[in-house]
């Protein structure tokens, strides 16, 4: 990978980086610890790129705007932390339905409600797959780095115009607000809004593909007479909501084209994991005192690996279940009560011992916190 | 069907579903013929909120998003500004607008982005089955308020011209030639326009607050009841008090509109 330029900065700019290189062009967005840099480094550099920059009353119209600015032609984006993030479920959801591509990116903080505006969590991992309302499948990174922050926003968005789907980058006060090394790449690969291939007289804007992908986004002005609409709808646009097999079909493609083991939606990085008694899996800024306190296990001679999922939704069942079904015990540190853990558990077997490392409050694991659990 | 139906209405969406005597179709109705006669079908992105009016758009053969309740104005916020070519029409409802969207439309009117919104006011929540709405006149019966309304109604209108709307325009379905030309004029103004429509709604507002589900009796109430804004300022005060006046409210040229601005933005950012 040929470097561009090489800075020190902040993971939230990291995102912004990302973001226009990936062809971001539109931003709307409401301040809120620790997300405001996001916000604030658009409203300098969107200008100078050809972009717009808003400032909304509030989250539900920032996210309402990225997806009008979606359909306008526009690759938009927002960003968010907690209460902020609860008020935009409702959109995400929209967009799910819709099939609009944005991305939201969430840099955690601690909850619930207000909580912890300043200190870091990986509470809203849940939130971010079950958030708004009904059955949908949406995409999430979790960054464990600046560097990451770049390079999975520009992910995030190439995701978003291939699935046709709001992909979430789940990043933390860590991540946000740390300043490291960011070696930005000289060349970027991006995915472009692809314009329908069917010819005019026969698209259909929500006719799926065998993949249960949809053919090309057009904008609005193209001449197509596009009806986006949040209700259940065939392939015209038009509501089904009466037609119990119509309305169950879409639903469950919404779904599928996300979850079929054939969508590829998976990133993984592994380490250690041939011989292992002791798998950790991990994500996010955790991911990172997981690894360390992996690398203090092998030096001590402990058969101990690291699962580190850098595509959390959709959770890598395959990829997870072969990695530990040869251990003897999985560890799973998180900034949180415990909840990716649950998945974990749900793909181990009886005899394993899944143990999961909760820590609430908003401070990282320390390595050795997780060492002391991989050794008892 | 009528030769303007035939060509702006999208025969996939049809029928509409809106109830036999409701004056939602009367804008339906006007706005395609305004669109026609201004030939700009092409340039249009419609968006609709929830409830009855929200529907409109739907049943016109444009590029529509049907959007979340309240948040009509935020999404064409994003259309209009990621291509100011477009020429966006939100259509709402008393509810969607002044409810549940209410800090959307003080803002959108705010920035005087060049968006026409059409809310129809039917001083209900009509689609919900008949609840009480933030224009329904105090007093009134509706299915939340059983002993009478205890709040005092909103004048979106006013609301609009407080908050920088550029062109504001009331009108009821009982005037549809009001309705055509301040549709027309809102599309070509430059700016936030308000296009306030009271509009009857038989089947809820109707029965439970005015006391007749006949359309024709309450259109004949819209008409009487109305007045319009150069007579008015030759009337007294009390006898405008109860009066829906109708006619442009307000017109202003000089305010700038937010997607130049924005656009010129990028000019300047770039040195």
């Amino acid at each position: 990978m040929k470097t561009e330029e090489v800075v020190i900065g902040q993971g939230n700019e990291a995102c912004v980086r990302g973001a226009i290189r990936a062809g971001c062009r539109f931003f709307a967005g409401y301040p809120i610890t620790p997300a405001s840099e996001i916000a604030e480094l658009m409203s300098v550099e969107l200008p100078k790129n050809q972009g717009i920059f808003i400032q909304m009353e509030d989250e539900i119209a920032s996210v309402a705007a990225i997806i009008g600015a979606s359909w306008g032609g526009m690759k938009a984006c927002t960003a968010t932390s907690g209460p902020g993030f609860s008020l935009m479920q409702e959109g995400i959801g929209y967009a799910a339905e819709t099939e609009t591509p944005c991305v939201i990116i969430n840099v955690m903080r601690g909850g619930p409600s207000t909580g912890q505006p300043t200190l870091p969590s990986q509470q809203d991992v849940m939130q971010a797959k079950y958030g708004s309302h009904g059955d949908y499948e949406v995409i999430a990174l979790c960054p464990s780095s600046a560097q990451e922050a770049f390079e999975f926003t520009v992910k995030a968005f190439n995701l978003a115009e291939k699935y046709r789907v709001p992909t979430l980058v789940l990043s933390d006060e860590i991540i946000g607000h740390t300043r490291e090394k960011l070696r930005v790449p000289a060349e970027v690969e991006v995915t472009p809004r692809q314009k329908p291939k069917a010819s005019f007289e026969e698209y259909r804007p929500y006719k799926a593909l065998d993949s249960g992908l949809l053919d090309g986004m057009p904008a609005f002005g193209d001449g197509h007479k596009l009806l986006v609409d949040g209700q259940l709808h065939d392939e015209r646009g038009n509501r089904v909501g009466h037609d119990p097999k119509a309305s169950g079909d879409l639903v469950q493609r919404l779904c599928d084209k996300i979850t079929n083991k054939s969508s590829g939606l998976i990133d993984v990085e592994a380490a250690y994991t041939e011989d292992a008694e002791t798998v950790v899996i991990a994500y996010g800024s955790v991911a990172r005192s997981a690894f360390h306190a992996v690398k203090m296990g092998r030096r001590e001679g402990l058969k101990v690996a690291l699962l580190k999922i850098n595509i959390l939704w959709p959770f890598p069942d395959e990829v997870v279940r072969k990695a530990i079904q040869h251990a003897e015990r999985v560890v799973v540190p998180e900034m949180n009560i415990g909840k990716i853990c649950r998945e974990v558990e749900r793909l181990s077997s009886d005899n394993q011992d899944v143990r999961s490392i909760p820590k609430l409050g908003g401070s990282l694991h320390t390595p050795y916190e997780i060492l002391d659990i991989i050794k008892v | 069907m009528h030769p303007i139906a035939e060509k702006h209405l999208r025969k996939s969406a049809l029928p509409t579903l809106l109830c036999p005597g409701c004056g939602h179709g009367t804008v339906l109705n006007a706005f395609v013929r305004a669109v026609d006669e201004l030939g700009i079908v092409d340039e249009l992105g419609l968006v609709g909120g929830i409830g009855c009016s929200g529907w409109i758009p739907v049943f016109v053969n444009a590029d529509v998003m049907h959007v979340l309740h309240g948040r009509a104005i935020p999404t064409a916020t994003g259309l209009k500004l990621s291509n100011p070519c477009l020429k966006v029409v939100v259509f709402t409802g008393d509810g969607d607008c002044c409810g549940i969207g209410g800090n959307h439309f003080l803002h959108g009117a705010r920035r005087n982005l060049d968006l026409t919104v059409i809310m129809l006011d039917n001083h209900i929540y009509g689609m919900t089955g008949g609840q009480v709405a933030p224009t329904t006149p105090k007093g009134a019966r509706t299915q939340t308020s059983p002993y009478g309304n205890p709040e005092a109604s909103l004048d979106a209108s006013a609301v609009a011209i407080s908050c920088g709307a550029t062109y504001v325009a009331r009108w009821t379905t009982a005037h549809p030639k009001g309705i055509f030309k301040a549709i027309k004029e809102g599309i070509q103004h430059k700016g936030f326009s308000f296009i306030h429509v009271v509009s009857q709604c038989p089947t809820q507002a109707g029965r439970y607050i005015y006391g007749t589900g006949d359309p024709v009796e309450l259109l004949q109430f819209l008409k009487k009841g109305s007045v319009p804004v150069a007579k008015a300022k030759k009337m007294s005060a009390e006898d405008v008090q109860d009066k829906i006046l109708v006619g442009k409210l307000h017109e202003d040229h000089d305010r700038p509109e937010l997607s130049q601005e924005l656009y010129a933005l990028m000019e300047k950012a770039r040195g």
